[in-house]
């Protein structure tokens, strides 16, 4: 069996937390006791239906306000796929949070409101998609019930979106669009009669035959070394093992290495996986690697294949998504984390700010406020090993974290 | 073998978790596992056996201790301990009641369940751990659906549920300031049925109390309580001998059995597939409120 994940975008009251709970309650995934909390809460409220997004507002906030603040994590599985959904929040601190759940997403579904059409958060949240590469959308154009499932609501939106994909960056984006009814259930999970129109899949058929390859582990093999095992016991007396996760492509044994920074080459002795040797690891298996030789090898060191190096620099430009409610300016100092290596550094040049609405750019900004994206000019202290984002997605990608707070305040795209 | 493969659901979720546990015992100094002998900490513990291999877990096992365990459980936790060489640090809540820092609760729901979270916080400090590796998921309850991987404590142990750190790509960021400390979900993206596969696929030893046994019970509210000198019963509540299994094991008080007669690991997965009740269902500390995890929580429970 397989996981997918799902990011979901809209904004607020567009019924995110409403479609979740109803592919929850008809993929029979809400177990008896959570459904009848929900009856019982609906009841109380006065509601003259089941209010789904009881399943997913977990916090006592999110219940008063009933708006979601956090992402939340939601599991459900069909016989044929395990699915994680990050319920992503649509308002203030929308572009963090997005950012955050479409950041390990292999899908997204963005929601449409059917009487509010494409809006300019719509732009947004499909220029985040994009930006992060994710491979399949969903634009579930919803609350279909309220437009009398008019074909032709449904066309003029689909329109307005298909001239915002024109102006996108990564082309090879998949778009399917679905008229759907969270309340009602109307192409969630079931087809219906109310949309006889719409030949298409449902929601779930729709996300039940995507394509499982894993988009975030194409590219060339990168292996940064997370630990170094040494048992010092008498069975593994010499033993040296760089523990860390297979990233790209597969590395095998016999495989040509070169351990960065040092650039000193070896040779790949033995794959291992608990108490296992295997001759060749796929990408994202957490393995510990030995070498035929006694290299100097450390935490924060990369493993390549000879002839396959990353870029190796104290300086690049990216694309960063601003987190905090502290500003960040230029010259400003910061810790980046590049996987599992830190590095310090230094904002050079703030190069222009990206209006997420695709309205174009903003430039000589001098400073950037949360919810800002940018492209932005980066001198580290000691040089990283690298690759572009659009070529490498967890090589091409870093966390920024403020040195003074110690908070996770941007996350970074390298171009 | 030829090929590692990540293919699986299972292989994945694995790998992520052996990566997790690595992190932590690179970016922290002290980090500690809380081994409650449930069937999560021990998946924890099989994780990072597997994650250090051939190395020994560097960190030790810690116990917040209720002292209202199952018997088979606190048996089993020593087995496991001795059997694998590990260390194992037990703190107990009776001492934290003997020194007045919390007090017995008493009558018919009684329970030490929210008792622990002084011991632990006790116990946090007393060793320096800058890093709690627990067994929550995500998928238990909803409040634990917005916990981080690497979840933040003030110094008062406490969680700031409404400005907790984004956490991107699988980068995991453990800087905290000195007093803080970080409490660390490596199956955060695990459901419960992902554990009971995992322990069946890797044929895990678990306690006998898992599995369908003759015990003495009581019932209330429709739950299915253990007849115990720990557990508050009334004089009309009947004591039955049924046999029964506990699908999520805490302490006694807290812990409410199911009916069943799945006797090995395999009827125990088929069970689970078929169940229309959460695991939580079971819980009694859970019943307290709606948001009865949501304010433990807050107030430094795992």
């Amino acid at each position: 069996m397989e996981v997918l994940k799902i990011a979901t975008a809209g904004s607020v009251d567009d019924g995110k937390s409403t479609l979740i709970g109803r592919l929850l309650y008809d993929t029979k995934s809400l177990t008896t006791d959570k459904l009848e909390a929900i009856e019982k809460t609906s009841k109380q409220k006065g509601y003259d239906y089941l209010d789904f997004s009881l399943a997913t507002d977990g916090l006592v906030a999110e219940r008063e306000q009933g708006i979601t603040i956090d992402v939340a994590h939601i599991y459900f599985s069909t016989p044929n796929k395990s699915y994680i959904i990050a319920d992503t929040p649509g308002h203030v601190e929308y572009t963090r949070n997005m950012v955050t759940g479409a950041s390990t997403s292999q899908a997204a579904i963005i929601l449409i409101d059917a009487r509010k059409g494409v809006i300019e958060q719509t732009n947004r949240h499909f220029f985040i998609n994009n930006l992060l590469r994710i491979k399949d959308v969903i634009v579930a154009i919803n609350k279909m019930d309220l437009v009398d499932y008019s074909e032709e609501t449904y066309n003029s939106i689909k329109a307005d979106f298909e001239t915002l994909m024109e102006k996108r960056d990564y082309q090879d984006q998949n778009i399917t669009f679905i008229p759907v009814s969270a309340l009602k259930g109307d192409n969630v999970v079931h087809k219906t009669d109310n949309i006889s129109w719409y030949k298409g899949k449902t929601l779930l058929e729709h996300l039940e035959q995507l394509d499982k390859k894993d988009v975030f582990n194409t590219g060339t093999p990168r292996f940064p070394v997370q630990y170094v095992i040494r048992p010092k016991t008498e069975e593994f007396h010499d033993f040296r093992g760089f523990a860390g996760k297979v990233y790209g492509g597969q590395l095998s044994v016999g495989d040509e290495v070169v351990a960065l920074p040092s650039q000193t080459k070896s040779r790949i002795k033995e794959i291992y996986f608990y108490d296992k040797k295997y001759e060749t690891a796929s990408r994202r298996s957490s393995v510990t690697i030995t070498l035929e030789d006694e290299i100097n090898v450390s935490r924060g060191d990369m493993l390549v294949k000879v002839g396959d190096l990353p870029k190796i620099d104290k300086q690049f430009t990216a694309t960063i998504s601003w987190m905090d409610s502290k500003e960040l300016n230029a010259g400003g100092k910061y810790v980046i984390q590049h996987g599992v290596n830190k590095v310090l550094a230094k904002v050079d040049n703030i190069l222009h700010k990206i209006n997420p609405d695709y309205s174009g750019i903003e430039e000589e900004v001098d400073s950037l406020k949360i919810n800002d994206i940018a492209k932005v000019s980066f001198k580290l202290n000691k040089p990283i090993f690298f690759d572009a984002f659009k070529d490498h997605r967890t090589n091409g990608s870093f966390i920024l974290i403020d040195p003074q707070s110690n908070n996770t305040v941007g996350a970074g795209f390298i171009n | 073998m030829a090929l590692l493969k990540d293919t699986s659901h299972i292989n994945s979720l694995e790998n992520e978790a052996i990566y997790i546990i690595r992190e932590v015992a690179a970016q922290f100094e002290k980090p500690v596992l809380l081994f409650s002998g449930g069937k999560d900490s021990i998946t924890l513990v099989r994780l990072a056996q597997k994650a250090f291999y051939p190395a020994k877990i560097p960190f030790p096992l810690m116990h917040i201790d209720t002292g209202h365990n199952f018997p088979e459980t606190i048996e089993f936790r020593d087995r496991l301990v001795e059997e694998l060489g590990l260390e194992l640090i037990v703190r107990n809540v009776q001492d934290s009641i003997d020194q007045g820092k919390v007090k017995e609760e008493t009558g018919r729901y009684s329970s030490r369940n929210a008792l622990q979270t002084t011991t632990l916080l006790d116990a946090i400090e007393e060793f320096k751990f800058d890093a709690c590796i627990g067994g929550a998921r995500r998928d238990e309850e909803k409040a634990r659906a917005k916990e981080r991987i690497f979840s933040v404590r003030d110094d008062f142990g406490q969680w700031d549920e409404k400005n907790q750190r984004p956490e991107l790509f699988d980068m995991l960021n453990g800087q905290i300031d000195l007093g803080q400390n970080v409490r660390v979900f490596p199956i955060s993206n695990w459901t419960e049925l992902d554990v009971w596969s995992y322990i069946e696929k890797e044929d895990i030893e678990i306690p006998s109390i898992y599995f369908a046994h003759k015990r003495k019970v009581f019932l209330r509210d429709g739950m299915i309580w253990s007849h115990s000198d720990y557990v508050y019963q009334d004089d009309h509540e009947e004591v039955l001998e049924e046999l029964v299994r506990f699908r999520t094991v805490g302490d006694m008080s807290c812990t409410a059995a199911v009916f069943s007669e799945a006797a090995d690991i395999a009827s125990v997965v088929q069970e689970i597939r078929d169940s229309t009740i959460s695991e939580r269902g079971a819980r009694i500390d859970d019943k307290r409120s709606e948001a009865a995890m949501e304010k433990r929580k807050q107030q430094g429970y795992f």
